[in-house]
């Protein structure tokens, strides 16, 4: 793959990022990373602050995997349906054997009676390496913006 | 104002569900209870340790900012400019050692004093205030601030009881423990509900709802209605302690006992089990304490994951629940990094916490209109007593008992 395939091939792994999560197929969402991955949603808060907890931290794989089955089997929360937008992908160039990628996202919500509102909006700061010419999340943070969360925070953003 | 309630009985096992929607409640609420003889939670000591830190928070709906004053001690006051009523700190937090209001520029000290006002005299002797303008009766208004045990708590009422006493003897344990050896501030963690805010108060009485509610506790064992465990409270039954003993049930026989219930207890298995070890810090045994402190605070340990959580009042449909994660000072790296990965257990997006978002919602939604009364008698009605075991909802109505009290509202020969 020449360079200019690679930044087509990651702009077109975060749209379907996005899209595995709004069809509610969280299961292939896990397929965009790759085994060592580290998935967190953190504040812009505790960012500024230097402080190091986050919303939701996924070490690995397999906790991201432990996540998508919990969420299906045994959390209970807001019946909702998700619509993400992101805005340009930023691909800040391959760094030692990462790509480097910044994309700014909004996500709204619509309740069961059709009812929808902006939950939540910042920026995806990722690594993306390339795993036998497809391309995956190996480092994916979610900063946000309006850390204030309405309601809870259930399925991934 | 006044207010009358109708409670079907006297013990709290029947409570009206208007006192959750209507607006007169809240008003009064918000009188007698945020600023009636209550010490609210304001922060902890280890999130402002210089000289001059500062933070804004929430009693209810005042605003009030908690500072560290030029003498160490820590000192609150209403964030109210005592000339046109904008709020003086505009930042979350910072350091400082006067608080300038961008108005019109008046100046306080850490005690909420006024210490300056430009133009006091005018210029050239024309404006500026009238000679008997006292600044000294224009300061911003303090409220009492106890620290027990670095965590702070401020009152508005002349009368409250020291804080000890307040606590009671349960309390003063719990939060003993786990402010046992100097914190280090983790991090914060932030969510609206909308819902009322004594439904929150409520669902951390109910020790009922936990295994039920909560499938994620069940199906890994931190927290069966099987275990030993029960809830403790004080002496007027205002705050309480729930609490469990981690591995005290038979395996077979809790799956078998939810089994029975319809509760799935053995569907899933983790990939990666290191989210729920349990590394013992305290001289006992317990793996999940969970405390609440009347009107607006509660205090957690389940397994490693330490923090508050401060109720934030935002008008009769709904509040703000802030959680503040701390670990130890002297935590190692693997320790601190254990305890960040154990904060997936609670907060807006806890495996075992997201639910009550949901259950608070839903209650608040479906009884708007509803001249009905909820029901509280698990655990038994009559007397508000500790409960050695967990399928209880007593302490619950322990709160609505102090709540009535203060409210003014008490039915007769009620139960406290």
């Amino acid at each position: 793959m020449n360079s200019i395939e690679r930044r087509l091939a990651i702009a077109d792994l975060f749209a379907d990022y996005v899209a595995c999560l709004d069809g509610d197929r969280l299961e292939s969402w896990l397929e965009c990373f790759v085994e060592g991955c580290v998935y967190c949603i953190i504040s812009r808060e505790n960012l500024r602050l230097g402080l190091p907890l986050a919303l939701l931290l996924c070490e690995n794989k397999d906790m991201l995997r432990d996540r998508v089955v919990s969420l299906r089997a045994a959390n209970e929360y807001r019946v909702h349906t998700d619509k993400h937008l992101v805005g340009s992908v930023r691909i800040k160039g391959p760094k030692e054997d990462a790509w480097a990628v910044e994309a700014d996202y909004a996500m709204f919500q619509t309740d069961a009676e059709g009812n929808g509102s902006l939950y939540s909006f910042g920026t995806y700061e990722s690594e993306v390496v390339f795993v036998e010419e497809a391309p995956k999340l190996r480092s994916h943070r979610v900063v946000v913006d309006n850390w204030n969360i309405p309601h809870m925070l259930s399925t991934p953003i | 104002m006044s207010l009358h309630v109708d409670w079907p009985r006297n013990d709290y096992s029947r409570v009206p569900y208007r006192l959750y929607h209507d607006p007169e409640v809240y008003a009064l609420e918000q009188e007698r209870i945020f600023k009636g003889p209550t010490w609210s939670y304001l922060c902890l000591e280890a999130e402002i340790p210089e000289l001059g830190d500062y933070l804004t928070t929430w009693v209810g709906d005042t605003p009030v900012v908690a500072n560290r004053g030029p003498d160490g001690a820590v000192y609150a006051f209403v964030n109210r400019c005592a000339h046109r009523g904008a709020a003086v700190c505009r930042e979350a937090r910072g350091n400082t050692r006067f608080h300038t209001c961008i108005y019109h520029r008046w100046s306080y000290d850490h005690a909420g004093k006024l210490r300056g006002i430009p133009f006091f005299r005018g210029i050239g002797g024309e404006g500026g205030m009238d000679e008997d303008f006292d600044m000294s009766r224009h300061g911003l208004r303090p409220l009492r601030v106890a620290c027990f045990e670095g965590v702070v708590f401020g009152t508005f009422a002349d009368t409250t009881e020291p804080i000890e006493t307040y606590l009671g003897a349960v309390l003063r344990g719990h939060i003993g423990r786990l402010m046992s050896r100097p914190l280090r501030i983790l991090g914060y963690q932030r969510q609206r509900i909308e819902g009322n805010w004594k439904l929150y108060l409520e669902n951390l009485r109910d020790t009922y709802h936990a295994s039920l509610l909560h499938e994620f506790l069940v199906t890994f064992g931190l927290d069966r209605a099987t275990q030993k465990g029960g809830v403790e409270m004080d002496g007027r039954h205002r705050h309480n302690l729930t609490y469990a003993h981690v591995a005290s049930d038979d395996e077979q026989a809790a799956r078998a006992a939810y089994g029975r219930q319809r509760v799935r207890a053995d569907s899933l298995t983790l990939r990666d089990p290191s989210l729920l070890e349990f590394r013992r810090e305290y001289p006992d045994d317990r793996n999940l304490a969970i405390s609440t402190v009347f009107p607006n605070a509660a205090f957690q340990q389940l397994n490693n994951s330490l923090a508050t959580r401060q109720v934030q009042t935002k008008g009769i449909d709904g509040f703000d629940l802030v959680w503040t994660y701390f670990g130890y000072a002297d935590d190692g790296e693997d320790m601190t990094a254990h305890r960040l990965r154990q904060a997936n257990l609670f907060g807006p997006g806890g495996l075992v916490s997201m639910e009550d978002a949901e259950a608070i919602e839903i209650a608040h939604r479906s009884t708007r209109r509803e001249d009905a009364e909820t029901v509280v008698e698990v655990g038994g009605k009559g007397e508000i007593s500790d409960r050695a075991y967990r399928v209880n909802d007593v302490p619950v109505r322990g709160f609505w008992s102090y709540y009535a009290e203060l409210m003014g509202i008490e039915p007769e020969g009620a139960v406290r």
